[in-house]
């Protein structure tokens, strides 16, 4: 049966994720491409099964890239991103103070405390925490950091704790906050966070998000040309063509774009500076 | 080149910039500058988004942008016919679902699916008007009705009000019923033909009211309902058909109450029945002219109909056949309603008056066949198989 069904792995971070991929199965078969999907409760979980041939390809965190390159480079494989949304490309993180407080640099967190979100999200926690260490201020000795543990696995894909990192800051718990720059005014929107109360300490360099990756030795049973398709019928999927438009706006993108990897460095630092996986790795064997 | 000044976009400021990008094609561009503190970080933000790109420069404390619009959801978007009456269009398709009528739909939304969506079987020209009238006549029944006024009647000629009232509430309530089903399946483009259904939904609920508190005056026991009053009425719930439901409800079943209510009015021995037969009655006149109007005009384009519906009345009378038609409890008690009191002349008087308004019934339903184009001959012949039990 595998031999004409593309397998794809995701990780369940909403009850959403189900009627997205439901509706790129239907998709794609129209186009005539067979496909189904695996959703798995935390990221690692789907790199191993990735590694184990379960799956074809992997819709990816950045930090589930990099497990997946690491871990696959251990034994000489080579992990490809063939496909990212455009609304992936070029992020940035933010570290918010409170715009009438006394920090008014980077060094002037030493000796207070930096709220972040979950301890894997490359968005809330890692890149930013990055970017100060970077500027010569090491969390966990030279400023404390207060972690906020929502959905770990998912590595950062629900927003709750970025959510609560804004409420340490606003409550008095923190003085700085970590998030993704579009969250600032989601959160202002929503109510979170009022506005004008929050300045910019620090904005991070520009990074990818999510792409899709397919190891170079995968099953044979879902040939090269099935990937190449599905790649094929991704990027020709047009926002202007109102039959896939409310696939694309449920899953927040214009345009999917070929993936790229060269924006991924900054949390290459931060994984190697932090350790972030190294129990991981040394446990997975491929 | 627009100028936020110290607007941020956590202030509104993409109202301005989306009111520049709709004035440039899809891959045109415009220039922003602005000063405020957070906007380096929100603008990319919302451009990307919102799938429009976007490149940045700083000039002194000023942020500069060039923003390309993108492609955006409107693309293949369609008019929902105008949103005057004659705006309407023959067949809305459903996958203008709830839109208003006018209004400018995106392209790809699921088929709502109404069942009803054929100008041909649901429109009247007269609809808009009829629920202008409508919205206006609506009467509180708290403070409509002379609820206090003195009663100084027998008790069995209150006893057969009470028995006239349990009738009406309950041929009322399929009269409710009947307008709730297919308003379900109406498309809502037909807007005054949803609105006028809606109220006649709500006259019918007012009714109920003022029946059951009418009823309720003197004491707290209602009258009898009879099997093949129910029976009568069943079949009236079970019509699935939008033209002869309404056919069978608001030209003959209605149409027939107007009579009934009329002589309510004109032999109530009290002013609170009076007044109530009164309002109800004209509430009754506006469902009935919409039976006709949007009933004349499906038979101009569809003569064929009219066998429809004359197969209806007859299949109805059938089904019908094997119940006692109007319930000797209901005749009786409009005779003594009618009589006002014991004295065996009274008695004649009210027995006349019943038998008359059999006889302006059967008159009234021939008339109003006839304004559907039956001929004399079918309008006697339906009118006469009409159900007994009047609704």
């Amino acid at each position: 049966m595998r031999e004409h069904i593309l397998v794809l792995g995701a990780v369940a971070y909403d009850a959403k994720v189900v009627p997205i991929w439901e509706g790129f199965q239907r998709h794609f078969a129209d186009h005539g491409l067979g496909f189904d999907y695996v959703l798995y409760s935390n990221y690692e979980r789907q790199v191993e099964a990735h590694l184990a041939g379960a799956i074809d390809v992997a819709w990816n965190s950045p930090l589930a890239w990099i497990e997946t390159v690491r871990s696959a480079g251990r034994c000489g494989r080579r992990a490809e991103a063939v496909a990212m949304r455009d609304t992936d490309r070029d992020l940035t993180s933010v570290v918010l103070v409170r715009a009438d407080g006394p920090v008014r640099s980077v060094a002037d967190l030493r000796g207070r405390r930096i709220a972040v979100g979950a301890s894997d999200s490359p968005q809330a926690t890692l890149i930013p925490l990055l970017t100060v260490a970077e500027a010569g201020l090491e969390p966990g000795r030279d400023v404390e950091v207060l972690h906020h543990e929502v959905a770990v696995g998912k590595h950062g894909d629900h927003v709750g704790g970025e959510r609560d990192a804004v409420r340490a800051l606003l409550a008095g718990r923190a003085d700085a906050a970590c998030l993704i720059d579009g969250n600032h005014l989601a959160f202002v929107r929503e109510g979170t966070l009022p506005q004008g109360f929050a300045g910019v300490l620090v904005q991070t360099e520009p990074y990818d998000h999510c792409n899709f990756t397919v190891l170079d030795d995968h099953d044979p049973a879902a040939p090269r040309a099935m990937i190449d398709r599905f790649r094929e019928l991704l990027l020709a999927m047009s926002y202007d063509d109102p039959a896939v438009r409310p696939l694309l706006d449920l899953e927040g993108l214009k345009a999917w774009l070929p993936g790229r990897t060269d924006r991924y460095g900054q949390l290459e630092r931060a994984v190697d500076r932090f350790g972030t996986i190294a129990a991981w790795l040394d446990r997975v064997r491929p | 080149m627009i100028d936020l000044e110290e607007l941020g976009l956590d202030e509104g400021a993409h109202l301005p910039i989306k009111r520049a990008l709709a004035a440039v094609p899809v891959g045109g561009a415009i220039e922003v500058r602005g000063r405020a503190p957070t906007l380096a970080i929100d603008l990319p933000a919302w451009c990307r988004a919102h799938g429009h790109p976007v490149t940045l420069s700083r000039s002194g404390g000023e942020l500069r942008a060039v923003i390309t619009r993108g492609p955006g959801r409107w693309g293949g978007a369609e008019a929902a016919g105008g949103a005057d009456p004659d705006g309407v269009v023959e067949r809305p398709p459903g996958r203008w679902g709830l839109a208003a009528r006018g209004a400018t739909v995106e392209a790809g939304g699921a088929d709502l699916g109404f069942a009803l969506a054929d100008k041909r079987v649901v429109w009247a020209d007269e609809a808009p008007r009829l629920y202008a009238q409508a919205a206006a006549a609506q009467w509180d029944p708290a403070t409509a009705i002379p609820w206090a006024a003195p009663r100084a009647h027998p008790p069995e000629v209150e006893a057969a009000v009470v028995q006239v009232m349990t009738y009406l509430i309950e041929n009322e309530t399929a009269a409710l019923i009947v307008p709730v089903r297919f308003l379900g399946q109406l498309h809502p483009h037909f807007r005054e033909v949803m609105q006028l259904l809606a109220v006649q939904v709500a006259d019918e609920a007012r009714h109920i009211e003022v029946f059951t508190r009418r009823a309720r005056l003197a004491g707290d026991r209602l009258g009898l309902s009879t099997t093949g009053g129910q029976a009568s009425l069943a079949t009236l719930l079970a019509e699935p058909d939008f033209a002869i439901a309404s056919f069978l409800l608001s030209v003959l079943g209605e149409g027939t109450f107007l009579s009934l209510l009329a002589f309510l009015r004109d032999h109530a021995p009290d002013d609170a029945t009076r007044e109530l037969a009164r309002l109800a009655g004209q509430d009754e006149a506006r469902h009935v002219a919409f039976g006709l109007a949007h009933l004349a005009r499906h038979l101009g384009e569809e003569p064929a109909l009219r066998g429809r519906l004359a197969a209806a009345v007859e299949r109805r009378h059938q089904a019908l056949a094997h119940t006692a038609g109007l319930s000797e409890e209901v005749f009786d008690a409009l005779v003594l309603l009618a009589a006002g009191g014991w004295a065996p002349a009274a008695i004649r008087r009210g027995h006349a008056a019943v038998i008359e308004l059999a006889r302006d019934m059967d008159a009234g339903r021939r008339q109003r066949l006839r304004r559907l184009g039956f001929s004399e001959g079918e309008a006697e012949t339906l009118a006469a198989l009409h159900t007994r039990n009047f609704m």
